[in-house]
Order: C-alpha cells, then sequence, then structure tokens
C-alpha cells in the first residue's frame, strides 16, 4: 500500500475518533452541569475541557470569559478551531477524500454525509435542536463509520491503519480524560466521600458506567474507576484493551525497519498487562498517565517514520 | 437556422430509435419522472460525483447535471461511426510515431513542417525513442457532432488526458438504477467494461519483457477538476492511484512508496499534461511530477500512458490536416468529416474570418474547455471587437469555423421539456494493432438555451448515450 494512503487512513480513523471521544466528553460536561452545583464548580468543568486539549491559548485570543456557552461554541461548531467537533468531521471526510479509491463505498458515502450533514448545522440551529442530540449524532455518525468499515471493508493494510488510528487516538483521550478529571475530582489525593455524579459522569464519558456496575457490582471508587480505564482488557475504552490491538495490528503490518516500534508498544502493553492499580496509585497517577500520553505520542511518531512518511533511503 | 433533432424528425414525428423511450415517457406519470430526477441528484451529491470549477473557490464541488431523456444511436450509425474513429485514431498515432521519428509526412510536404516542428506542442525529446506497439495516444476522446441535416463532423481530438469517462459510466448505472423497465424494452448496448478494457490495453503496452506490470494511475492531487474521475478508474481497474510525490526514480527506474518499502511502477496512466510531468525537464516549478521520470521513460522502463508530446496532434493548428494524415498513412478517404476551418495565420483567410467574424466560431489554438472562444452568432459586439483585435495581434494563435447547427434532443429544463444542443465524446483505445471503444461514449447538453457550449466547466450536462443492438 502506498504509504501516503496509509497516512491518509490512519488520519481518518484517528479524526472520527476524536470527534466522538469530544461528543462525549462535552456531553457529559453539559449533563453534569445540570445538576445543583456553584457557578465556579461549573466553569472549573468547562474550563478542564480546554485545558484537555491544551487550547488555552486559541481560547483566551478569542472568548472572553469560560462558560458553558462559550465553550460549546467553540468545541463544537467554531471553524477557527482546529480541534472543534465540526473540523474534526472535516478533517476526517478530507482525508478520506484522499483515499476514496481505497476504502470502500459505503465508507465514503458515511464520512461524506456526515460531513455535509454537520456543515448545515449552525450552532444556533444545534443549540435549539438541543445539544445532547447533536452529541448523540455524532457518536451515532462515528459508530456507523466503524461499522460500515467493520462490516464492508476488506481487513487488509488499509483495515489495520484505520485501527491503529482508532486504537492510539482513543488511548490518547481516555488517558487524557482519566488524568484532568481526576485531579478535578480528588486533589491532594483526598479520601473524603467521593462524589457519585462525578464519578458516574467520567465513568458515562467513556460509556463505562454500565460496564463498571457489571464488573463490580459495588460503589464507585477511584481506585476501580483507574483500574476499569487502564487495566480492564475487555473494556472497549481502556488503555490495555487499546495496547492489545496495537500490539497485534503492528505484527500484521511490521515492515524490515519497525522493530524498534515494535519493541516499544511491547514495552507499553507489558506493563498494562502485568501492572497493578495499587502500584500505579503509589508512583502516582498524573506521573503514569502523562509518562503514558508521551509514550503514546511516540508511538505515534515511530509508526509514522516506519510506515506513512516515505522512507529517507529512497530518494 | 434549421437544427437537426435527435429525437423528433422535420414533420414533428418520433424517429424510429426513439419510439420505444417515446411510448414509456408518454405513459409515465410526470411525478414519477419528478420524483426520480430528484432521487437522482441526491445519489449523484451522496457518492460524491462532482467536480470542481476553475478559479472558484478552492474545494468547491459542483455537481454536473444529468438528464434523464438518453441520447440514442442506432445500430448502424454507431458501426459508421466507430469505423469512422479507428480510422482516425490509427491515423493520429501513425502521425505521431512519424513525426517523432523519419518525419516523412513533412518530407512529403502534406503538412508544412514548421507547423509541426516549431510548435509549442512538439517535444523534442521524444525523437528516437521507440514505444511499445508504436502507441502515442492510448487513449483518446474524440469529440463529434452532428450538424445540418444529420451528417456528423469531428470537432476536436484530445489526445493529452481526455476526461469524462466516468461520467459515461455513472449515467448509465444511475439510468439502470432509476428505470430499470426501461433496459428491459430496449436492447442497449453495454459499456460497463470500459475499465477492463483500459486495464487491458494499459497491460498491453508495459515495457519489454515485463510479464506481470504493475499499473497505476497518476493524479495531481485531491483538487483537481478531475480528481473523482481519476479515484473512480484507480478503483474499477484495481490499481494504485498515486501522486507524483509517491513516486521516485532510481536508476532510471520508477518506484512507489509503500509501508512495506519501494516499489516498481511499470505503466502510468497519468492523468497530469506534459508540462508538469518532470521538473528536470519541463515546468521546474511543478510539484505534480515525478523528477527524473524522463529519463526512465527515454530509456524504455516504464510507459506512459497517454505518452509525452501527443499535443501536437492535436493541437487546433494540425487538426485542419488530420484527413490529409488519413489519406497518406493509411491510403483510405476519411469516414468522419472534419469541419472546414479557416486557419487565420494565412493572409488570405484571416481576411475573410475579419470580414465574418459575427458569423464564424473562433477558438484559441492551444486553448480547451471551452475557455477562450468567440461564438460569433452569440456574441456582443464588444466581444467581436475584442477577438478582432486578438487575431490582429496574433493571427497564429487562432483558427476559425463556421458555426455548426448542432445537432438537439429533448431535455428537461426548468420550464419542461425543450430541445438542446449536444455532441459525444467517444473514448479509443488504442495498444499495438488493436483500437477499441464501447459502444457510445459521453453525451454533453448545453443546458442554456440555444448555447452551442457543452462543457462541463461553462455549465454543460449530461446524458446516458445508448446505442441499440439490431
Amino acid at each position: 500500500m502506498l504509504s501516503r494512503t496509509a497516512d491518509h487512513l490512519f488520519w481518518m480513523s484517528r479524526y472520527i475518533e476524536r470527534a466522538e471521544n469530544l461528543a462525549r466528553l462535552l456531553d457529559v460536561t453539559w449533563q453534569m452541569s445540570l445538576v445543583p452545583q456553584s457557578l465556579d464548580a461549573a466553569n472549573q468543568n468547562w474550563n478542564a475541557i480546554i485545558a484537555l486539549n491544551s487550547l488555552e491559548e486559541a481560547y483566551d485570543a478569542k472568548y472572553a470569559a469560560v462558560n458553558a456557552e462559550n465553550v460549546l461554541n467553540f468545541m463544537v461548531r467554531d471553524a477557527d478551531n482546529q480541534a472543534s467537533i465540526y473540523n474534526c468531521l472535516r478533517l476526517a471526510r478530507e482525508n478520506a477524500h484522499a483515499v476514496r479509491g481505497t476504502i470502500t463505498t459505503e465508507m465514503w458515502e458515511t464520512l461524506n454525509a456526515t460531513w455535509l450533514e454537520a456543515r448545515e448545522k449552525s450552532f444556533e440551529q444545534i443549540m435549539n435542536a438541543g445539544v445532547g442530540e447533536f452529541f448523540e449524532w455524532v457518536k451515532m455518525r462515528s459508530s456507523l463509520s466503524r461499522g460500515t468499515t467493520l462490516g464492508t471493508l476488506l481487513q487488509d493494510e488499509a483495515y489495520h491503519f484505520i485501527r491503529l488510528g482508532t486504537l492510539l487516538e482513543r488511548a490518547d483521550n481516555t488517558a487524557r480524560i482519566l488524568d484532568v478529571k481526576y485531579h478535578v475530582l480528588r486533589p491532594q489525593g483526598d479520601e473524603g466521600a467521593t462524589d457519585f455524579y462525578q464519578w458516574g459522569a467520567l465513568l458515562r464519558s467513556v460509556s463505562a458506567f454500565e460496564v463498571y456496575r457489571k464488573v463490580y457490582r459495588d460503589v464507585i471508587t477511584p481506585e476501580r474507576v483507574t483500574e476499569l480505564l487502564i487495566l480492564r482488557d475487555d473494556m472497549p475504552r481502556s488503555l490495555h484493551f487499546c495496547m492489545n490491538g496495537v500490539v497485534k495490528t503492528l505484527d500484521l503490518i511490521a515492515n524490515s525497519h519497525s522493530g524498534e516500534t515494535q519493541r516499544q508498544v511491547g514495552l507499553l502493553h507489558a506493563q498494562l498487562h502485568y501492572g497493578r492499580v495499587e502500584d500505579i496509585l503509589a508512583h502516582g497517577l498524573h506521573e503514569w498517565l502523562s509518562d503514558f500520553m508521551d509514550r503514546i505520542y511516540m508511538l505515534g511518531g515511530g509508526i509514522s517514520k516506519d510506515f506513512l512518511v516515505p522512507m529517507s533511503e529512497a530518494a | 437556422m434549421n437544427f437537426y433533432n435527435e429525437m423528433m424528425d422535420a414533420n414533428g414525428g418520433v424517429r424510429a430509435h426513439y419510439k420505444g423511450y417515446d411510448d414509456w415517457l408518454k405513459a409515465t406519470p410526470p411525478e414519477r419522472i419528478a420524483r426520480k430526477r430528484a432521487e437522482a441528484d441526491l445519489a449523484f451529491h451522496r457518492v460524491g460525483i462532482t467536480f470542481a470549477v476553475y478559479g472558484e473557490e478552492a474545494g468547491n464541488e459542483r455537481l454536473i447535471p444529468f438528464d434523464i431523456i438518453p441520447r440514442v444511436i442506432p445500430s448502424a450509425e454507431w458501426k459508421s461511426m466507430q469505423g469512422g474513429l479507428r480510422q482516425r485514431v490509427k491515423a493520429l498515432n501513425m502521425f505521431l510515431h512519424d513525426v517523432y521519428h523519419d518525419q516523412e509526412i513533412l518530407k512529403a510536404g502534406k503538412i508544412p513542417a514548421e507547423q509541426v516542428l516549431n510548435n509549442a506542442q512538439y517535444r523534442p525529446v521524444m525523437k528516437g525513442i521507440d514505444l511499445p506497439g508504436q502507441i502515442y495516444a492510448h487513449i483518446a476522446g474524440v469529440d463529434i457532432v452532428r450538424a445540418g441535416a444529420g451528417e456528423f463532423y469531428v470537432l476536436e481530438d484530445n489526445l493529452r488526458v481526455p476526461s469524462g469517462v466516468s461520467y459515461m459510466l455513472e449515467d448509465r448505472k444511475m439510468m439502470m438504477r432509476l428505470f430499470p423497465e426501461l433496459f428491459a424494452k430496449h436492447k442497449v448496448a453495454p459499456v460497463q467494461h470500459y475499465p477492463d478494457m483500459l486495464l487491458e490495453k494499459l497491460r498491453a503496452v508495459a515495457p519489454t519483457g515485463v510479464s506481470d506490470p504493475t499499473v497505476v494511475v497518476l493524479t495531481p492531487g485531491a483538487y483537481n477538476s478531475a480528481y473523482f474521475e481519476h479515484t473512480f478508474l484507480a478503483k474499477q481497474m484495481g490499481v494504485e492511484l498515486v501522486e507524483g510525490r509517491d513516486l521516485f526514480v532510481k536508476d532510471e527506474v520508477v518506484y512507489m512508496q509503500t509501508t512495506q518499502g519501494p516499489q516498481r511502477v511499470d505503466v502510468i496512466y497519468r492523468r497530469i499534461d506534459d508540462d508538469f510531468m518532470d521538473p528536470l525537464v519541463f515546468r521546474a516549478d511543478s510539484s505534480l511530477g515525478v523528477p527524473g521520470i524522463l529519463r526512465a521513460y527515454q530509456a524504455g522502463n516504464v510507459t506512459l500512458a497517454n505518452a509525452i508530446g501527443t499535443g501536437v496532434a492535436d493541437d487546433k493548428s494540425i487538426y485542419p490536416y488530420v484527413p490529409e494524415m488519413i489519406r497518406f498513412y493509411l491510403g483510405e478517404e476519411p469516414t468522419l468529416n472534419n469541419v472546414p476551418t479557416h486557419m487565420c495565420r494565412k493572409p488570405d483567410e484571416l481576411k475573410y474570418v475579419l470580414d465574418h467574424l459575427p458569423e464564424l466560431v473562433v477558438k484559441e489554438v492551444h486553448g480547451a474547455g471551452g475557455y477562450g472562444m468567440l461564438v460569433g452568432p452569440a456574441a456582443s459586439k464588444a466581444e467581436i471587437e475584442r477577438f478582432r483585435q486578438l487575431l490582429i495581434a496574433k493571427p497564429d494563435g487562432y483558427i476559425a469555423q463556421p458555426t455548426l447547427a448542432l445537432s438537439n434532443c429533448p431535455t428537461f429544463v426548468e420550464s419542461g421539456i425543450a430541445p438542446r444542443h449536444l455532441d459525444l465524446r467517444p473514448f479509443v483505445l488504442s495498444s499495438g494493432k488493436c483500437v477499441e471503444m464501447v459502444p457510445g461514449g459521453l453525451t454533453r447538453v448545453a443546458l442554456t438555451e440555444g448555447s452551442l457550449v457543452v462543457n462541463s466547466s461553462q455549465g454543460g450536462g449530461t446524458k446516458d448515450t445508448w446505442v441499440l443492438e439490431d
């Protein structure tokens, strides 16, 4: 497969996944803001979304205050914000457009229709119809595109690069959400009563609330949430699950110079496979997650160098 | 002016080959047709069968209007046209081989040598290079119109990177999806095997010694107006769609960058103009092409389809000589007519043209896409004056032809069904001795009342083209 084609496929799936994760995060924050709380606490949650995506500078340049309406506008429909859902859907479609000969007609039509529909919705229209409905729509469109991929695409290299993009993006997002929310909810490892609604929201943002109930059949504790999102290998949005997939997929597409990247993934995977939540918390969750995110980032760089960017020895 | 109507005869009766369609149209409720037309529009949008228009905002994609009244060609008419196309394209390929080798036709004085050798489209780098099967224009799009009482004329030969074949195929697919009952009643010759035929031709012209050639389609990229077609053809043929940056040349061999390392490429169906193919030889500022590809080509390690330098045969200044080529190389009389053409570089013909501008169509010799032309009868006084000055300043840059009374065909327009002018572009494929085409081609229709310009960049639409089998 052409390196450039693989690159487009990889980024196409990353942007779809990013749009979905953003919709999940915003949806949960929006729902939480409907639970009685102080204005300060509410705005702190909205602020966290900007911080989570390292967008403080771009946001401050455009909006005076942090509040629900501004942050939603910025993250949902702002065409100037490269990280908005609007732009994620646009970029997913643009990448798909560049490889529409490689993906199936159904996949292309799904992404193209998603973008055409997103383009038609103004922020006012989205808010009037209910922003929750919009987030549902984004999640459904993401599911649809994942479904058409699974249901129609030959499972060759194209599929593997799509899968790789999805899993790396998802791992990064889960780690980010956990990192930011954990510290908003439990500053300095406070052992006091945990806020059921806040932790519940965090779980819902990664579709893990019902999973948690099923797995633990018990009250929500931060340790178990951490364990679920990092170490459970059967939870589709956990770090362990994502890295399982990355290791397997890399084995399938390995080439003569991808050895080092595979070794790095193997190492990371082993930590999740044999790790214990007590050790992670003892080490410091924030430090552990920062390190994980750095390594995910390096991994993306390694994959890019090994497969996606023309090899230098060629020229 | 009286126009030949493809569907109706002079007395208002329906021509025999349109009888079936006419019956169907009369029997079908207008609501059903309106619904189907809306359905077609939606489907074309969703599938993204669009084209970008130059000069408009980047990424602005437009739909080419599709009309549900087909252009029907009776079998006998097609057979004769097909014979004429074979003959013409064969002669054009022989001409190209000749002008880059022994130049017999110039020596024989059939075409003034300076017209060929000083032509900007003549590529001296191609001199003495032997191509597989001696084929230059593997894919030719020959524009044919019907005029006057019903005779066909070749308007131009497109031998560089003719486009539009994807619309031909999608129009048929759409027609069959919307109105399957029509195909049950008519014996419409199928066209869907075009990509197979194209792949077979491309494989047949691979460099000598390559038994299982790797074929690719080379596109300028996603913002090119015909990008949809590039992806469509690559996908239909099951080959890679590459951009210049995906290819590189090492030791006069072309490779593509893949996830598993470099892979050798043998045949390139390129949809990039000569000028942009190799920055080391042609335009140095081009980032679309591949540095060094011309050396690989000259060394015979890769086949380009179409070849470099085909423009010298489809240039409008050479067009008037095509009938002469057919006589010279094949010893036959041309089956298809040329439009009588005034070469403005000749002083007496220029004088005639300047005296008759309001009746003539003036075309830029190197122009394409319906840009830079004057349609005398439809032009304003100011436009005519502007062209007069252009002609006086640069007579050898223009040719002029009588305004043809292009045939028309009933077409859905806002006010209902009305006649609109059309042309036909069959796609002729060549490899070695074999010249083939699928029946029919792309029918383009000018949607503006009275307009004679059918190019999609000028607001033209398309129709499905039916060649009826006996």
